[in-house]
């Protein structure tokens, strides 16, 4: 017989158990009655043979093994009852299960969806990036690197690389700048990847003067080809060149962010390609040969570096190779702060349990009674351990139920409000992997709350159960409570002094001056119109033009150009040296360079120190100069006057300083003094040198200082920028009050869910004390009128049952604080700017919490206080 | 005077029920009787646990049921061996045999274990 089978017969075999029991008896009686007993004393004597007729049936029942399955039904269908007996306190339960369950369940998704779920290509774990690297920095690679490295990595199966490089089109349909990339022709192969339609380059159009073919998006596909399946073929006006598009990129496709346009990165004849010393933002991917390891792939890509070296010391001295796994790099640094937040929001889960397993407790004590009746009964100690914890699962499956409805409406905002991009957002869904862990960790905290009510409960004495009917309370039961309480406690002291740091540290760092006057500063980058990128001349003359235009602009008072954004996430990083030998690449002293005109000064607000600042005379022809902050004066003259000293600088040469201004925070308030190079400097953009103006026009962006909202401005500004060929457009329109909170927007985010959490742990620590202690002293009511009929005031009561929290209070606090100094460290090395151990933080955040924990534990003693002793001592 | 009654030994229970249920198909009072006569007193068999041990045997497949009239023509559960609890039967028996021998070994070699 099958377990169902025996299931449906169940109601059969209860009464074949009855009747074979019944008629043991009756056949014992009557053979006693046979020998001379009288009837009544003959079933008394058969009946105390066989012992309790109920126990001997649930012995049995024991015996046969389907017995789990038909007491879980049976029990889930009682704790179905009592519950809906209780409405209140199964509200209470099921909704701080929910909130606890929800969030851990919004958590686990987001870390499923970008941790753990494999990249969405064939063999995911075989991809890796690759990096140029000396011992200070790492780099982007040079074009010239990668081909070489291309054709003599033989670990690799297969490279490939790519670029930003995005522009406008201006046929088919509107003008408009979009994003692209320039890409070598083996990308989508080593991806692994087919295309939607068409096909990807070619090597020979991967080549300098091959065919002009491009690539488009998916969705670029919709919105200008309308969908079209004739769209392969079609012209296509990409900055000022004619294409053909050969193919159309699947959907959803995401390299370094989307990208509408791919063209062929062999195509792109700029100098800086043909420069070993330049690295123009290349990113490498490769596939993993099959049957080689990563360390021998590594190994091998040392001595290609080595190899380079030796053949090119002067740009590749000191450089090695490196190869990470794809997945590891796409995800950086968000690991630590989703495990973070996982921690965190697990200790709320415990507090929930902790706080339903103490009500489950009180509630358990009350049924002492109905306990100790159903042992009379025959209801064996596992038996009744397992009504118990049946109960507990129904609540905690329940609570799971509700947590993972919450997590389906929750976890889309969630997402939405993570500060930046949240890499491989579009990966995260209420998967079966989340459904799984939901149910997992409903059925763990459902054991861990339910277990101590059902050991305890058949642990009692049974006849003094029966006698006292719940009334009294042994000291095991009250030190289980405190532990309870205390427990809360000690994780509501973590979450809370955690988010006390955190705030403390916001606020310590938005105080810190930035450096640049952020109010009323808009940023934007700015396309040329791609008639104006044809030589030097009319480059320089369309951003002459450009600026004069939106100086004219209404709202507008200052504008100049950069080419580096301050605290933006962006470098641009150069050697220098004070004297004329430059040291080897591996030595060399680094710093920030920007290249600016000359109101950048007056827009940004960033202060002159000594010298002046850039003029109009200071142009290409006229003598090098460059302006430097204090930092790199400090660094590079120490107490020596840097004014008219000179710096040798790569790629510029000697150049006079002819002024010295404030510092930058350049890697943001929280990061920049930890920086490895703080140190900037800038020189003017009219002294670019004509092999470099074409890329640093492309990474121009305008400051403007505006007399008005600096946002009001940016329509006008716009209209100016249009200029009279209608095809140069602004985008990536930032205040700078923006990309400065943009900065702290870690810290921000990771304080507010900080604060909810430890909120919600503080009310659920609270409603926890509340609610033991209101139970303990209801217990404690018959003693409280003794010790009043006595003589005790009503103050005195009050005091009792306070000093019985009091002392709970400490024990969690001690122990709270102790968590709270490791939680502090961990925090401080996550999250840049917080310091563990601040006395003042620590002393706010327990005082916070022991004022809320008495305000809970004051009502029920104020309760107890004024009670009538005539009326608790009837109660005895 | 009656001697004093011992405990069943753990785990031989079974072994006994199995035994007595060889002989014939027989019900759970019947069994208890032939337990307490068999072991003329000597052993004591808490008729509670007999239920349960028969229940346990039934669903290892060791026994099977059948309701029958009883001569005096009550409906009574009688309990039969299987081929699996004649061979459980065997084996069983086979060890307790080879434990008695080896205790008795034991004690006998108390008297002259000095050598």
């Amino acid at each position: 017989m099958t377990w169902w089978q025996r299931l449906w017969r169940r109601k059969k075999m209860e009464e074949q158990l009855e009747k074979e029991l019944h008629f043991h008896l009756e056949q014992h009686a009557s053979d006693l009655i046979a020998r001379g007993q009288s009837q009544g004393e003959a079933r008394r004597e058969a009946r105390l043979a066989l012992g309790g007729p109920e126990q001997v049936k649930e012995k049995c029942r024991d015996a046969r093994g389907s017995r789990w399955v038909e007491d879980f039904v049976q029990d889930a269908r009682y704790a179905v009852r009592t519950f809906r007996q209780q409405p209140g306190f199964a509200a209470i339960a099921l909704l701080t299960l929910a909130l606890g369950s929800g969030a851990t369940t919004v958590m686990f998704a987001v870390i499923n969806g970008v941790l753990l779920k494999p990249l969405p290509y064939p063999e995911p774990e075989r991809l890796l990036t690759l990096h140029e690297q000396d011992q200070a920095t790492v780099y982007p690679f040079s074009y010239l690197n990668f081909l070489d490295c291309e054709r003599e990595a033989h670990s690799l199966a297969a490279m490939a690389a790519m670029r930003n490089g995005g522009g406008t089109i201006s046929e088919p349909g509107e003008p408009e700048y979009v994003s692209g990339r320039q890409i070598s022709s083996k990308l989508f192969s080593t991806l692994g990847i087919n295309l939607f339609r068409g096909r990807a380059f070619l090597p020979e159009e991967d080549r300098p003067g091959g065919s002009q073919a491009v690539i488009i998006s998916y969705r670029l596909w919709k919105n200008r080809f309308g969908g079209d399946t004739g769209a392969i073929g079609r012209r296509l006006v990409f900055s000022g060149r004619p294409y053909t598009v050969v193919g159309i990129a699947p959907s959803g496709l995401e390299l370094m962010g989307d990208a509408d346009v791919f063209t062929a990165l062999g195509q792109n004849t700029e100098p800086i390609m043909q420069n070993r010393d330049i690295h123009p933002g290349i990113r490498l991917l490769a596939r993993l040969s099959s049957e080689v390891t990563l360390g021998k792939a590594q190994a091998e890509l040392r001595l290609i570096a080595r190899d380079l070296a030796e053949r090119y010391p002067k740009s590749n001295e000191g450089h090695t190779i490196t190869a990470q796994p794809l997945q590891q790099q796409l995800v950086g640094d968000v690991r630590s702060t989703l495990w973070l937040l996982l921690g965190a929001v697990s200790l709320v889960l415990l507090i929930a349990c902790v706080n339903v397993a103490s009500l489950l407790l009180a509630r358990a004590i009350s049924r002492e009674r109905e306990l100790a009746m159903r042992v009379a009964l025959g209801a064996g100690r596992g038996r009744l351990v397992r009504q118990c914890l049946t109960e507990s699962a129904v609540l905690a499956l329940s609570g799971g139920v509700l947590g993972v409805l919450l997590a389906a409406i929750g976890v889309r905002p969630f997402v939405a409000f993570w500060p930046g991009d949240l890499p491989r957002a579009e990966e995260i869904h209420l998967d079966w992997r989340v459904l799984l862990f939901a149910v997992v960790a409903s059925l763990v905290s459902g054991v861990l709350f339910g277990l101590a009510p059902a050991l305890r409960a058949p642990a009692r004495e049974l006849e003094q159960a029966l006698r006292a009917g719940g009334r009294t309370v042994v000291g095991s039961s009250r030190r289980l409570h405190s532990s309870f309480v205390v427990c809360e406690i000690a994780l509501a002291v973590v979450l809370l002094v955690a988010a006390g740091l955190l705030g403390h540290t916001l606020l310590r760092l938005s105080s810190i001056d930035p450096g640049v006057d952020i109010h009323n500063l808009l940023t934007a980058r700015v396309a040329l119109s791609p008639g104006a990128l044809a030589n030097p001349a009319t480059m320089r003359g369309a951003w002459r033009d450009l600026l004069d235009r939106v100086r004219q602009t209404p709202g507008v008072q200052s504008v100049a150009l950069t080419d580096l954004v301050p605290m933006d996430s962006d470098e641009n990083l150069i050697g220098y040296s004070t004297t004329p030998a430059m040291p080897p690449a591996n030595q060399i002293t680094l710093s920030l360079l920007t290249s600016v005109t000359p109101d950048y000064l007056k827009a940004t607000g960033i202060p002159l120190r000594v010298g002046r600042f850039f003029e109009e005379q200071d142009r290409i022809g006229s003598e090098t100069v460059v302006v430097i902050d204090e930092a790199l004066a400090q660094r590079a003259f120490g107490n020596r006057k840097p004014i008219g000293s000179r710096l040798w600088v790569q790629f510029l040469g000697p150049a006079k300083v002819i002024g010295v201004v404030g510092h930058v925070r350049h890697w943001g308030l929280d990061a920049d003094d930890q920086a490895k190079i703080r140190e900037q400097m800038y020189f003017p953009f009219a002294q670019c040198p004509d092999q470099f103006l074409r890329l640093a026009s492309s990474a121009m962006s305008l400051v403007m200082r505006t007399s008005v909202a600096p946002l009001n401005a940016v329509e006008a500004a716009r209209r100016e920028v249009r200029g009279v060929t209608n095809d140069q457009a602004l985008y990536d329109v930032r205040t700078m009050e923006q990309i400065v909170s943009g900065t702290l927007a870690r810290q921000r985010f990771l304080l507010l869910l900080f604060g909810v959490f430890s909120g919600l742990a503080l009310l659920l620590a609270c409603i926890g004390i509340y609610g033991v202690l209101a139970y303990l002293s209801r217990q404690r009511v018959p003693e409280f009128g003794v010790r009043m009929a006595l003589g005790a005031r009503s103050l005195d009561v009050m005091g009792l049952v306070l000093r019985q929290s009091l002392g709970m209070i400490f024990v969690g606090v001690v122990l709270g604080v102790a968590a709270a100094l490791a939680a502090g460290r961990l925090l401080g090395r996550l999250v840049a700017g917080v310091r563990p151990a601040e006395p003042l933080t620590f002393t706010v955040m327990v005082s916070v919490l022991v004022l809320a924990a008495l305000f809970a534990s004051f009502l029920p003693a104020r309760r107890a206080s004024r009670m009538d002793p005539v009326s608790a001592l009837r109660q005895e | 005077m009656t001697p004093p009654k011992s405990d069943l030994p753990q785990g031989t229970l079974d072994l006994l029920i199995l035994k007595i249920i060889a002989l014939g198909p027989v019900h759970g009072y019947a069994i208890a009787q032939r337990l307490e006569q068999v072991s003329r007193g000597v052993v004591q068999v808490p008729e509670g646990s007999l239920y349960p041990a028969l229940h346990r045997l039934e669903n290892r497949d060791f026994l099977a049921a059948d309701w029958k009239e009883t001569e005096t023509g009550r409906e009574a559960k009688f309990y039969r061996l299987t081929r699996k609890g004649r061979k459980q039967l065997e084996a069983e028996a086979a060890s307790w045999e080879r434990l008695i021998e080896a205790i008795s070994l034991i004690l006998g070699m108390a008297d002259g274990g000095a050598q």
